[in-house]
């Protein structure tokens, strides 16, 4: 150490951040690469590249994990490689596999999910209809405007040849970026480098939804939302941030944590600070009351882009939220607890009764992320070595029903892009019994019955809230899982049991990409359910650093 | 020995998955369908080998046929099946309905686009996992297959049933899956408990047993309550029993027979195997509690089933009054009463199954399951109306028929201890004679009449002054009529018959022998009796304390 006034580097561990150096040195690869290379071969290096990089940054996990290197904490404690860290980086990396070869299909939709030319306003006519399906009326007064500027410059959708356009190559810089800040956002042990990582892992994110090929209005719509809901958030949470420093003259989760645990100092900033700080992270898990941006966002983006975000985004918060309960907080449980238990049976009960009330596929599923976000709390708010495992294998079982249901929503097709309207599902079963099956597999997956990892994971959550003596909760939890039961039953009940209807959807026999995607996280899901030991082991007697 | 019993469960999945997999050409559906007929007969054969087996005499295990494999640790479950008497009759019972119910599915009418192939696959898969749920001796995997079994169940209603079905599955499936789910609080706060007072988690259903008995009584209650709701709704006891007559009227029958005949067995069966031993004080504190839900079962279940215009939804109502027996005879906790229910659960399995067998035939003539339209059957169809005086006189219990006995030793059994419960549940047995007679009165006996029967072609306006009249067959033209209602109506086929006959022998054969039965079930029954720690009201001859 030199003298107070030079600056002091901090020691790296090179070793441990290899995951996170490989994303986001991959990430500003893709942005050179993205200038440099002539457009043919753009689409399939940066698709190459970026596979290479999670794979090998999956792979990089999976060696520390086994190698049974001891838990550091690296760059001046900012950023902590410990146990469930590398569990959330496995998490998160496997489900960036699906969701990447989601992103890059061409078979379902011609040249991608991505319009070329992001000033476009594609299919002026197409964008029309679909926003009178969709019954936006309301909404379409803001809309309208843009709408009419959409008319006059549209028709840029296909190049020459009449080929469909190569969609976006730079949303796979996007996703590498995005990915790096959730890897960061999850192990990092300040407040002020988790806050980076929030702006690194969700700007990329608002930029993506924005990007549809169809229905342009919708897409731009959520973008928009999600941008000014999400700043508006992060300011929650810088709030917070300052807030505490204030109180623990240090933005250090430990240090907050020593600081709450003996001392005489006013709690109101404590909690204040507390406040503040969830209200942003619940907001990107999409906790009710947090969630409104979640189903428009949800329904807007591109479904390949939701699948990422509905997967991904979901893991990496609640990675944050476990660590900010347990290594700063832990201390305090029983002070902020029952506030919490307010936020879960909110967040469940909005979840699972608007999701009661769509007609949209996607919405649905939002609305359904909002309940599994309840569930998820309870786990997190547990904070017991069983309630960590919990919620870090239902976070992994979650990601993979998702990722794969996103990927089975986007191969039912009707003449204006996706039918996501639930009428548009009627009699799947009979037209495409295969489709219809693996959703029918992942809804029951999302309800919880026996067999797929959907009931492992609540079962051990909610083994873990009742032992902390969360019993009221877990009640709260099963009714509400048995009115959600309704919804998925719904669209089971409309591809088997309904006559299709004659002008309805066609089904896209899916690329090698999608269906890769697809078959890996129905396997995952089958095999978490029947076989989950591998996984419990790992996640179990894992701790947080500090 | 334990492989048996795992062929016994993985034979009708593997029969399911066949028939699945042959489901999806339509050349192939009647192959499918005989293919998934050779699976049930397999499967039979199985449960005789098993039952010839199996011991009963003094000092044999609790469970037999044991097997139990690591399944996932880090919830201390384990893949653990073992059998006991009830669960072995409730096996057979299973094996001997389910090639029934298959052969009387092969020449019935499908709704449009669904393959019979499909339905064997269905049939066979509930099978397997009603095996799995009557076998598991680990308390998670029986909540898993007690789920499980909705699915195949839910499609069964919703493909392949009447108008309503839609309705009627997603009814069926939420009620269950609600049930189950409050079970899963208790099955959770047993494995809780079982983590802090045995030093580590465990489903084991023997140390369960030991563990939660010892429990305190508040806690017990709760955890029993949370069963409890879970096997009330599926066996069902009246203020939860809605959902049932909307399942039996839609399913198809060859569903309803398995759905009434042996699905809601498995809400008396956990009385018996989960709710009795895992928590006797809890289950003494709220017998009178269960004692007048079941009571009020058996007389609401006999006024209804009177009340009812619709043949399904009757033979439903009658099952909620029976179920009303066996949970009278479970929670009076006499070794004869609970003998009787556990007999009660085969027998009303069988007669059940044939009624519904019946009103099925009755339908596939017919067209509609309204009893008004139906009348003087008998005339026509002798053999017919035959087969539905003996399933009737069955279901209420005539002596020399099966259920005779099992009602009589409930009664028996509860009135030492019960008498009020037992007197008013007696005052059933005549609501069921007038229930059951009337419907035999209203349709098969008299002149021919409705338009289910006569039809509304050219003899139609005839028939109304032929039944109108009432008086015999004199003129030419009437008996011409006659030939020809005859040949329209039609009695019983060979095959019908032959689909009937095995259910016919099993009703009289118990009604006369029902000591192979007893035999299985007695040592369980004393066993589960002594895990709930209740002295016996009644002596070993019968003669009350």
């Amino acid at each position: 150490m030199t003298g107070p006034l030079a600056p002091a580097f901090p020691t790296v561990d090179y070793g441990a951040l290899a995951p996170v150096l490989i994303v986001l040195g991959a990430a500003c690869l893709a942005v050179l690469l993205e200038a440099l290379l002539p457009m043919r071969v753009r689409g399939r290096v940066q698709l190459s590249l970026t596979l290479v990089a999670v794979v090998a940054a999956l792979l990089a996990v999976i060696v520390r994990a086994t190698s049974g290197a001891p838990a550091v904490s690296t760059l001046a404690g900012a950023i902590a490689v410990d146990g469930p860290a590398l569990f959330l980086w496995g998490t998160l990396l496997a489900l960036a596999v699906p969701s990447v070869l989601l992103l890059a299909d061409r078979s379902v939709e011609p040249g991608g999910a991505f319009l070329a030319d992001p000033v476009a306003l594609g299919e002026a006519e197409a964008e029309q209809r679909a926003r009178e399906k969709a019954g936006v009326g309301a909404r379409s007064g803001s809309s309208g405007s843009s709408g009419r500027a959409g008319g006059s410059s549209g028709g840029r959708l296909t190049g020459r040849g009449g080929q469909p356009v190569e969609g976006h190559t730079e949303i796979y810089a996007l996703v590498l970026f995005a990915l790096g800040g959730m890897l960061v956002f999850c192990a990092s042990d300040d407040l002020l480098t988790m806050f980076v990582a929030l702006e690194v892992l969700s700007l990329p994110l608002y930029l993506l939804c924005g990007l549809a090929r169809r229905r342009r209005l919708m897409s731009q719509e959520s973008a928009v939302k999600y941008f000014l809901l999400g700043a508006f958030s992060s300011a929650f949470f810088l709030y917070g941030l300052a807030l505490l420093y204030g109180y623990a003259d240090s933005v250090k989760l430990t240090d907050i944590s020593l600081a709450a645990a003996g001392s005489l100092r006013p709690d109101s900033l404590l909690f204040g600070g507390l406040a503040l700080l969830v209200v942003g992270l619940m907001f990107k898990a999409s906790v009710g009351p947090f969630h409104t941006w979640t189903p428009d966002v949800y329904q807007g983006a591109p479904t390949s882009v939701t699948a990422f975000m509905a997967a991904c985004t979901k893991v990496a918060a609640f990675g944050a939220i476990l660590r900010v309960f347990t290594v700063a907080f832990g201390s305090t449980v029983w002070e902020w607890r029952g506030v919490l238990w307010v936020v879960a049976i909110v967040s469940m009960v909005i979840g699972a009764v608007l999701g009661l009330t769509q007609t949209d596929v996607k919405r649905m599923i939002a609305y359904s992320s909002v309940a599994h976000a309840g569930f998820l709390l309870l786990g997190a708010m547990a904070i017991t070595p069983a309630g960590l495992s919990a919620t870090l294998f239902y976070l992994l079982a979650y990601g993979f029903t998702t990722v794969a249901l996103f990927g089975l929503v986007s191969l039912v097709r009707g003449p204006d892009g996706e039918a996501t309207h639930l009428s548009a599902w009627a009699g799947l079963g009979k037209r495409s019994p295969v489709v219809a099956a693996a959703v029918t597999f992942l809804m029951l997956a999302l309800a919880g019955i026996p067999l797929t990892s959907g009931f492992t994971a609540k079962f051990a959550v909610f083994s873990a809230a009742l032992a902390d003596g969360m019993t009221p909760l877990v009640i709260v939890a099963l009714v509400v899982s048995a009115v959600a039961a309704f919804f998925y039953l719904r669209l089971i009940v409309l591809m088997y049991f309904s006559e299709p209807a004659a002008d309805g959807p066609t089904v896209s026999v899916p690329g090698p990409f999608t269906t890769v995607a697809i078959t890996l996280g129905v396997v995952v899901t089958l095999l978490l359910g029947v076989v989950p030991t591998a996984v419990l082991g790992w996640a179990d007697g894992l701790s947080f650093l500090g | 020995m334990s492989a048996l019993l795992l062929a016994l469960l993985l034979v009708p999945l593997v029969g399911a998955a066949v028939c699945g997999a042959l489901a999806t050409r339509e050349d192939l559906d009647r192959a499918g369908r005989i293919v998934g007929l050779a699976f049930a007969a397999v499967s039979l054969v199985l449960v005789v080998v098993v039952w010839s087996q199996f011991a009963t005499g003094p000092g044999t295990p609790r469970f037999q046929f044991a097997l139990s494999v690591d399944w996932i640790p880090a919830f201390g479950t384990r893949f653990a099946l073992g059998l006991d008497g009830i669960a072995l009759t409730m096996i057979a019972l299973l094996a001997v309905l389910v090639p029934v119910v298959l052969a009387f599915a092969f020449t019935e009418k499908l709704p449009p686009g669904r393959t019979g192939a499909g339905f064997t696959a269905l049939i066979l898969a509930t099978q397997g996992v009603l095996v799995g749920v009557f076998a598991a001796t680990d308390v998670f995997l029986f909540y898993v297959l007690f789920e499980a079994m909705l699915i195949p169940m839910y499609f069964v209603i919703g493909r392949f049933g009447g108008p309503r079905r839609q309705y009627a599955a997603v009814k069926f499936f939420l009620y269950s899956f609600l049930g189950g789910l409050i079970m899963l609080a208790s099955v959770i706060g047993l494995f809780v408990a079982s983590d802090t007072r045995l030093g580590e988690g465990t489903f084991d259903w023997t140390a369960l047993q030991g563990m939660a008995a010892q429990l305190p009584l508040s806690t017990q209650i709760w955890l029993f309550l949370g069963f409890f709701a879970a096997f009330a709704i599926k066996a069902p006891l009246v203020p939860f029993h809605t959902w049932l007559p909307d399942a039996g009227a839609e399913a198809p029958i060859a569903g309803g027979i398995i759905l009434l005949g042996l699905l809601d067995k498995v809400g008396t069966f956990g009385f018996l195997r989960y709710t009795l031993p895992l928590f006797p004080a809890a289950s003494q504190e709220l017998a009178p509690l269960v004692l007048t839900l079941a009571v009020i079962g058996v007389l609401y279940g006999s006024l209804l089933a009177a009340a009812q215009t619709d043949l399904k939804r009757f033979v439903a109502y009658t099952s909620i009054a029976h179920f009303g027996f066996i949970a009278l005879g479970i929670f009076a906790f006499s070794s004869q009463s609970m003998v009787g229910s556990s007999l009660y659960m085969v027998n009303h399995g069988i007669s059940t199954a044939m009624l519904f067998l019946v009103v099925g035939l009755l339908i596939r003539r017919g067209g509609t399951s309204a009893m008004t339209e139906y009348g003087g059957v008998g005339r026509v169809a002798p053999l017919l109306a035959g087969m539905f005086l003996i399933a009737g006189l069955s279901t209420i219990s005539l002596p020399g028929t099966n259920s005779f006995i099992s009602e009589f030793l409930v009664l028996l059994g509860a009135f030492p201890r019960e008498p009020v419960f037992s007197v008013i549940a007696t005052v059933g047995i005549v609501f069921a004679a007038l229930y059951m007679l009337w419907v035999i009165q209203r349709t098969m006996t008299g002149p021919l009449r409705g338009a289910a029967v006569v039809g509304d072609g050219p003899g139609a306006a005839s028939a109304a002054t032929f039944g109108g009249s009432g008086g015999d067959t004199g003129s030419d033209a009437d008996e011409s009529w006659m030939r020809r209602t005859t040949a329209r109506f039609g009695d019983l086929t060979r095959g019908e018959v032959a689909v009937l006959t095995p259910l016919v022998a099993l009703v009289l054969v118990l009604g006369f022998f029902p000591g192979p039965v007893l035999e299985v079930l007695d040592p369980t029954v004393s066993a589960t009796l002594s895990e709930v720690g209740v002295a016996d009201p009644v002596t070993p001859n019968g003669v009350p304390r």
